[in-house]
Parts: C-alpha cells; structure tokens; sequence
C-alpha cells in the first residue's frame, strides 16, 4: 500500500504526466462544475423557500457560504503544496502554489463582498470589525502575501519558497476563522452546518447549496488545471514533448 | 526518507508550532478585546466602562419595546435570560428588529445603567427556515396555549 503511494506520489514529479493526466480529468471537472451550478443557482435562487425572517435576502447564501469555503480549503491545498514544494522539492507543487493564489483570493473577495452586501440589510451595516470578519480580511491579506512574495524575487525558486512558508504560516489563520464565532462575542452568526448536527436549516434549502458547493469545488478544481497547465508548457518550454505539443498545434 | 527531507520537514513543523504557539497566546492576552460586545451580565458585574462607547449584544425582551409616539424615539430591555438592561435609542432600526430578535447596540453606558445607543444592530442566528414552517410554529404554539 504504501509503496504504490510512494509510487503514485513520484508521478508528480513528472510534468509530462501530469499535464497528460490532468487533460483527462479537465473535461470531468469542467462538466460537473457546470452542470452543479447552472441547477445549484436555478433551483436556490428561484425555487428554494424564501426564509421566515429574511425573506428574499437569505438567498446570498448560495454564494456567499460556497465561496467561503472555497477560500478556507483553496489555503489549506495551498499550504499543502507549499509543504510539498519546501520538503520535496517538487516543481509542480510550486506551480500549484502559484496558481491557487489568485483564485483563492477571488474567492475570499466574493465571500467579503457578498457577506456585506447581505449584512445591510440584515444587520444594518456593511461592515463590523467583529473577529469573524476580520479574520476573514487577514486571509485576503495572506493571499496577497503570498502572490506578492512569489513574484517579489528574481529568482522564481526562491519566491516559491517563500510564498509556500508564508502559505504554510497563514494556514494558522484558518481555525482562527472558523471557531472565531464560537470563541468570541462576534456579530456574525455561528456555522449553520456542523459534522456531528443535523443543519438548522430544511432539506429543500441546504440541497442547493450543497450543489452549489460541489460546483464550486469542481469550478476551482478545472481552473487550477488550467492554469498550471499553463505554467508548466511556460516552464518546460525548452523540452522536447513541449516542442513537440506546438508543433502539433494542441 | 532522506534525511534532507526529513530535517526541512521538521523544521518546518517547528517553524508553525512555534509561530502557532505565538498567535495563540497573544489572541489569549487579547481575548477580552476580540469580543465585540458585552453581554448585560458582563455590564451587570462591572466589567464595562461608563461613559465609553461599548457595545452591548443580547435579546431583545418580549413586550419591552416602547416607542415614542411622535418621534423615531425607541426604548426597550435587553436580556441573556439572566440580567436585563435597558436601552435608549432614536433612529431608524434594521429590518430584523423585533421582540425576541438577537441584537448588538453600540453606545454609552449611563449612571443609572442604560445605554444611550448610537448604532443598532440585528444578529442573525444560524436557523432558517421557510414562512409556511413558522406558521405552522405558531398555529402549534397558540394551540397549545389555547387548551
């Protein structure tokens, strides 16, 4: 078992195979994502119950609790590729680190800006400094950390290495911003879905999300591919299966 | 495992449980201040300070919201269900103001122990649920309370 590990493990280190594996999964992913999200938003936008005290509002959830979760768990892969890049020295870790960064961050904005836009007139503000929140703005910020810090040296080894310890350093934040509503006094209500509890919420509103989610996952998923991919035909230019691709026109 | 790889990957283990071991006790120093508000048992034992903008986080009392006839004067009690203050607001309240609601009010703590609130703010909680279900609720509920 765990040799076919170690096995399976040292693929990676093969850019070749992995830009041949990941052109299969790419269509998986790209198809799930759509299909999840085109039903995911039809049916919580248009058919899910509206709730008895928010009325329509509540309806952000659809994107606002997805994109939350994007941007915890998209740090999290990212600190583990950033582990990988610094103990193994593996090229594609790097390249991962790289490209998670900006979609984390998109994602962690879009939490951000839907979660303001739903706190008008839920609360009654935009913004309230309560830890959930900020906790929530430290990881944007950590993002931004770690993007700058990946271009900031001439050298791109070097600002991969950086970025992956600070990606690794940042991760500490992430249990800060789930238990912060459980630890403190915060505005920001407490999570709605936990592993050991039934939802507080009824079947006919979590279904969707839960689509929504696994849409979310998958939309990532394909664009992460995507844009290592990307970097690894930038990286292995000189190579002969590179040349090999342009020539052919792929 | 190399040995190499074994020494970075410990020292990077060390690295975050140092780092980790940091954050920890400074959130614990500063725990007090993370909060972000009181709750009126807190006021109730003096942990607040007069005459300073607090907020004051709690529900808000069945039957003790009173409002002023001719203005957009408000005044009602918020409660933990074990110590009640009084708060006095003038202002427009948020759509999900109502008895029973969760709310957070930022304001100053006056000597005769209400708070003279600037900003009222709801707290949602973490249920939903569909009108028709709260309907039902209620029917149940007054059924019960008819018998």
């Amino acid at each position: 078992m765990w040799q076919r590990f170690k096995a399976w493990f040292h693929k990676w280190a093969s850019p070749k195979w992995f830009f041949d594996m990941s052109a299969s999964w790419m269509p998986w992913l790209k198809g799930i994502a759509i299909a999840c999200m085109v039903t995911g938003v039809i049916w919580g936008l248009a058919f899910a119950p509206q709730d008895y005290q928010q009325g329509n509002s509540f309806r952000i959830i659809y994107l606002h609790v997805p994109a939350a979760i994007l941007a915890q768990s998209v740090f999290m892969m990212m600190a583990v590729a950033g582990f990988v890049n610094l103990v193994w020295r593996l090229k594609l870790a790097d390249l991962a680190v790289k490209a998670a960064a900006p979609i984390g961050a998109w994602m962690c904005f879009l939490a951000l800006f839907t979660g303001a836009v739903w706190g008008k007139p839920t609360w009654g503000t935009w913004w309230v400094w309560d830890a959930r929140l900020t906790s929530m703005l430290i990881l944007l910020f950590l993002y931004f950390a770690v993007m700058a810090l990946h271009g900031a040296f001439t050298d791109a080894t070097t600002g991969g290495r950086a970025a992956s310890i600070m990606a690794i350093v940042g991760t500490i934040n992430i249990p800060i911003i789930k238990f912060s509503v459980e630890w403190w006094n915060t505005l920001h209500q407490p999570a709605t879905f936990k592993l050991t509890e039934k939802p507080a919420m009824p079947p006919e509103m979590w279904v969707p999300l839960l689509i929504m989610v696994i849409g979310f996952y998958c939309y990532f998923g394909y664009l992460l591919l995507y844009r290592m991919r990307n970097e690894v035909m930038e990286r292995e230019q000189r190579t002969q299966w590179v040349r090999e691709l342009v020539r052919k026109g792929v | 495992m190399n040995p190499k790889r074994k020494q970075r990957m410990l020292i990077i283990l060390f690295v975050l449980g140092g780092v980790g071991i940091a954050i920890g006790l400074a959130l614990y120093a500063l725990s007090q201040n993370i909060n972000l508000f009181y709750s009126p048992s807190q006021i109730a034992a003096g942990e607040a300070p007069k005459d300073t903008l607090i907020r004051v986080g709690g529900m808000v009392e069945e039957g003790s919201v009173e409002r002023h006839k001719d203005s957009l004067k408000v005044q009602f009690n918020v409660t933990d269900f074990q110590h009640t203050i009084t708060v006095r607001y003038e202002g427009i309240l948020p759509d999900l103001f109502r008895e029973g609601q969760g709310i957070v009010a930022m304001g100053r703590l006056r000597d005769d122990g209400t708070i003279e609130a600037q900003e009222v703010l709801a707290k949602h909680d973490e249920k939903y649920m569909p009108p028709e279900v709260q309907r039902a609720l209620d029917k149940a509920e007054a059924a019960k309370a008819g018998e």
